[in-house]
């Protein structure tokens, strides 16, 4: 007698083969043995502010929409554009309008399908005054047609230059030629949204009990300044290729518990704290970690009205940036794989090609000569010493920075630098309205293309503290926009900052971590770092 | 009794008021805003945020509303920085973690402090009395950030003992270092204050009479010396229970337990406004009512003390 129905003996069968198979399953590429549990653990300094795609706007709450949300276009462990929910796009021979095709396999975690709509709404959502985003401006660096009117009020959300042909094609108008465009949309504040949750919930549909997304993972717990867990979506459209279960993230605010709890393994990938990269590298060579981000770290001289008369001479500007050792700063300072900086833009940003600007080219004893020559052109000399103020915002690293650089003015120059720190919010009130002698500065890129950090510079930008202006900057980046290589242009502005030089570069930051070795696929070459959780995973020790 | 509750109330509310306004005036006196970034945003951008959120108004106008709020809705209203979050939500999520450990430290730091001081008195010059001294003071001059990171090195990395940080609802192994760190200077600073109340109650006449009438040590001790000693204790007691159930940002940023001292040290950074009012007005409130308990204790304690 079978009392068992067949298709429960099948059933039976196939589960047996299945626990087994998870047992020593195997990357399906590498042929890695992969780990039995597939959580990894790492650490954030701080709470995010949201995991709201338009409202975060801190690059930890971005890390972790990122594995929620999906937008249109992904990156790759390269940081090269990969199809996300569109499976591609065209573009006109202006590059002013873009037509995105939506995957027609996308699903939201409550299993409604992610249309072209969803963008829609994501992207006006961005742009209305309703919403308050601090991350709006994003939506007018993308140039969406009438954005300004609708950031303004002046014009309904409806009128943003972004419409849902049919479910599953997308088109983009804007107001000038970006041939970078479909990177953008790599960004988190471009990611979808689901419009009927925002509306039934309103500012709580991000917790854990309401949130919906579309992307690898779902957040399925967040306790506040303590832990959020994310776990594999299982209607993500591609959810057969990832690989970690469960992703959580600790918040650790100091960097010497975060690393003990690091080599206490509570933690898969950890902070080296500061200075300490070297000594670790040499006790963990395969955990600590460092490569070059999409950073500089900066001096800005105030060139407008208020600022000193000294610094309008451009003798002065240069005989300071030539004065600076950087090697001393990023060798015996920082020690984590920071690089000597002589160009505004990082040398890891995507076509820019660092120029070999003359101050670059020399050794540190010719720079130092040639410093002293300068100052000396201008003016200035032991009988009447240059002086003036340095400001950063209160920090031990910035302070250390401030300090080698006083002694090494002094000692090359003559001059008399006082220092002056003041906490963060109250250091960008006085740096931005040009409250300042010399200033810190620093920026990272919102994207990987030269623009990001040369714009700044420009006469109309928001950011351009030190208020620099030239004309031929303006025209040249103005230019870069429209042309499809404008590496060019970004060169001959390198040039021209060399020259003028309205800020002193001092070096491009490098990110470090630990991590353990059995968590593999880290994007290492993505110079953003925008990592996809659903593409690592830990093989078995 | 009852008239002195009163009245010590009728006080509260004004001193309340005054510490709101005070309070009010000095947040939005220091430069930037809760929106001020590195990135400035555009004008428009920043318009509409802060008309969302009321700042655009003067001052006065944002307090009165501010205050209203709170009137008539219990309303601290939205945190500026967590943009899911009120103020509400995060005080009465990190509060009661910020209660629980507060609270275990503070018995934690009455039953190790006053016993330590005591035998300290009892055994006075002796090596019990030069050890127990010897462990307060060193308890005392090493700071909570020095032994938070120690307590980790040891019982985490080293005997694998305890979980390096988080709160896990308060379970007792996430407890522990919290508590040691935050109670060891409590404890020390009680036990010292203990003994040398104890060594004076200890050279008074009534003493030196019940010893020569022949009552044991034991009888003298409990019944005579301990009550009185324990008068400075109480003293110092509510302030510093306020102290430590009100947070320590210290003991959050260490133990990652996601209490309200974190939260409110970094409100002032970010000018989140209304979570910094909001945990003013708590710890405020807690210090008034603390600090009127203390009274009515001193009075129940010493009956020279009547209101």
């Amino acid at each position: 007698m079978n009392y068992l129905p067949k298709s429960l003996a099948t059933g039976f069968v196939l589960a047996l083969f299945a626990s087994s198979s998870v047992f020593a399953a195997t990357h399906p590429v590498t042929g890695e043995t992969l780990a039995e549990d597939q959580t990894f653990t790492y650490s954030l300094l701080d709470e995010f502010t949201s995991v709201d795609p338009q409202i975060v706007e801190d690059v930890s709450g971005a890390d972790i929409v990122r594995d929620l949300f999906e937008g249109l276009m992904n990156q790759d462990a390269d940081g090269n554009l990969v199809p996300g929910v569109a499976t591609g796009y065209t573009t006109n021979d202006a590059k002013d309008v873009y037509t995105f095709t939506l995957r027609d396999n996308a699903m939201w975690s409550d299993g409604n399908p992610v249309t072209a709509h969803d963008f829609v709404y994501a992207w006006r959502r961005l742009a209305d005054p309703a919403t308050a985003s601090p991350y709006s401006w994003f939506a007018e660096i993308m140039a969406l047609e009438n954005v300004g009117d609708v950031m303004s009020g002046d014009a309904a959300p409806e009128a943003l230059g972004v419409t849902a042909l049919d479910n599953h094609t997308l088109e983009v108008r804007l107001t000038s030629s970006l041939p970078y465009f479909a990177a953008m949309t790599t960004h988190s504040s471009t990611f979808p949204s689901p419009e009927w949750i925002v509306r039934t919930s309103g500012n709580d549909w991000t917790k854990p009990e309401n949130i919906v997304s579309n992307g690898a993972y779902v957040l399925t717990e967040h306790i506040p300044n303590e832990r959020s867990v994310r776990e594999r979506n299982s209607l993500y459209w591609n959810n057969d290729a990832t690989i970690l279960e469960k992703v959580v993230a600790l918040v650790i605010n100091d960097e010497n518990v975060d690393f003990t709890r690091y080599l206490a393994n509570e933690l898969d990938k950890g902070t080296v704290p500061s200075g300490q990269y070297i000594r670790l590298k040499q006790d963990y060579p395969d955990e600590a970690t460092s490569f070059p981000r999409l950073c500089n770290y900066y001096m800005t001289f105030n060139l407008s009205d208020s600022g000193p008369e000294a610094f309008k001479d451009v003798r002065v500007r240069q005989a300071l940036a030539h004065a600076i050792d950087r090697s001393v700063i990023t060798e015996k300072i920082l020690q984590a794989g920071q690089i000597n900086a002589f160009t505004f833009t990082p040398g890891a940003t995507a076509g820019f090609e660092v120029p070999p600007v003359a101050f670059g080219q020399m050794s540190q004893d010719e720079r130092e000569a040639k410093a002293k020559e300068l100052l000396a052109e201008a003016g200035y000399g032991a009988d009447n010493p240059l002086s003036f103020e340095y400001i950063y915002n209160t920090s031990e690293g910035h302070k250390k920075i401030a300090i080698a650089a006083q002694q090494m003015w002094k000692e090359v120059l003559g001059a008399e630098v006082t220092l002056a720190n003041q906490e963060w919010k109250t250091f960008l009130k006085t740096r931005g309205a040009q409250g300042f002698e010399l200033a810190r500065g620093a920026w990272c890129g919102d994207y990987n293309e030269a623009s990001t950090f040369l714009d700044l510079l420009t006469s109309p930008s928001g950011y351009n503290d030190g208020k620099f202006s030239n004309a031929e900057v303006d025209s040249l980046m103005l230019d870069a926009r429209t042309m499809d290589d404008a590496s060019s242009n970004y060169t001959r502005v390198e040039e021209i900052l060399a020259n003028e030089m309205p800020v002193i570069p001092i070096y491009h930051y490098a990110g470090v971590f630990m991590l353990k070795t059995n968590v593999k696929g880290w994007p290492y070459n993505n110079v953003e770092q925008n990592i996809y959780s659903r593409n690592l995973y830990k093989v078995a020790k | 009794m009852i008239n002195y509750i009163i009245k010590r109330i009728g006080i509260a509310i004004p001193t309340l008021l005054i510490l709101i306004a005070v309070s009010f005036y000095l947040m939005h006196a220091a430069p930037g805003g809760p929106f001020t970034s590195e990135r400035p945003l555009p004008p428009q951008v920043l318009a509409n945020i802060e008309a969302k959120y009321g700042l655009d108004q003067p001052i006065w106008r944002q307090m009165i509303n501010y205050l209203s709020g709170i009137i008539t809705e219990f309303d601290f209203g939205p945190s500026y920085k967590y943009h899911d979050r009120t103020v509400n939500e995060i005080i009465g999520r990190g509060f009661p973690i910020t209660l629980k450990y507060g609270f275990w430290s503070f018995i934690a730091a009455i039953g190790v402090g006053i016993p330590l001081g005591a035998i300290a008195a009892i055994r006075k010059n002796t090596w019990i009395d030069y050890l127990a001294v010897g462990v307060s003071i060193g308890a005392q001059v090493l700071p909570n950030f020095v032994m938070a990171p120690l307590l980790i090195i040891v019982f985490t990395l080293w005997l694998d003992w305890l979980p390096g940080g988080g709160w896990n609802g308060g379970s007792w192994e996430y407890l522990v270092m919290p508590v040691i760190a935050l109670s060891t200077s409590y404890m020390a600073s009680i036990a010292r204050i203990t003994r040398s109340s104890m060594l004076e109650v200890l050279n008074t006449n009534y003493i030196r009479t019940a010893k020569s009438k022949g009552l044991p040590t034991k009888v003298i001790f409990f019944r005579h010396v301990l009550k009185p000693s324990l008068l400075p204790v109480i003293s110092y007691l509510g302030p510093a229970f306020v102290g430590l159930i009100t947070g320590s940002v210290l003991i959050d940023i260490y133990f990652s337990t996601g209490g309200m001292g974190y939260f409110f040290v970094n409100a002032a950074f970010n000018r989140d406004y209304s979570v910094m009012m909001g945990i003013t007005i708590v710890v405020g409130g807690l210090t008034i009512l603390f600090s009127l308990i203390a009274d009515l204790l001193y009075a129940w304690i010493d009956p020279k003390i009547r209101y």
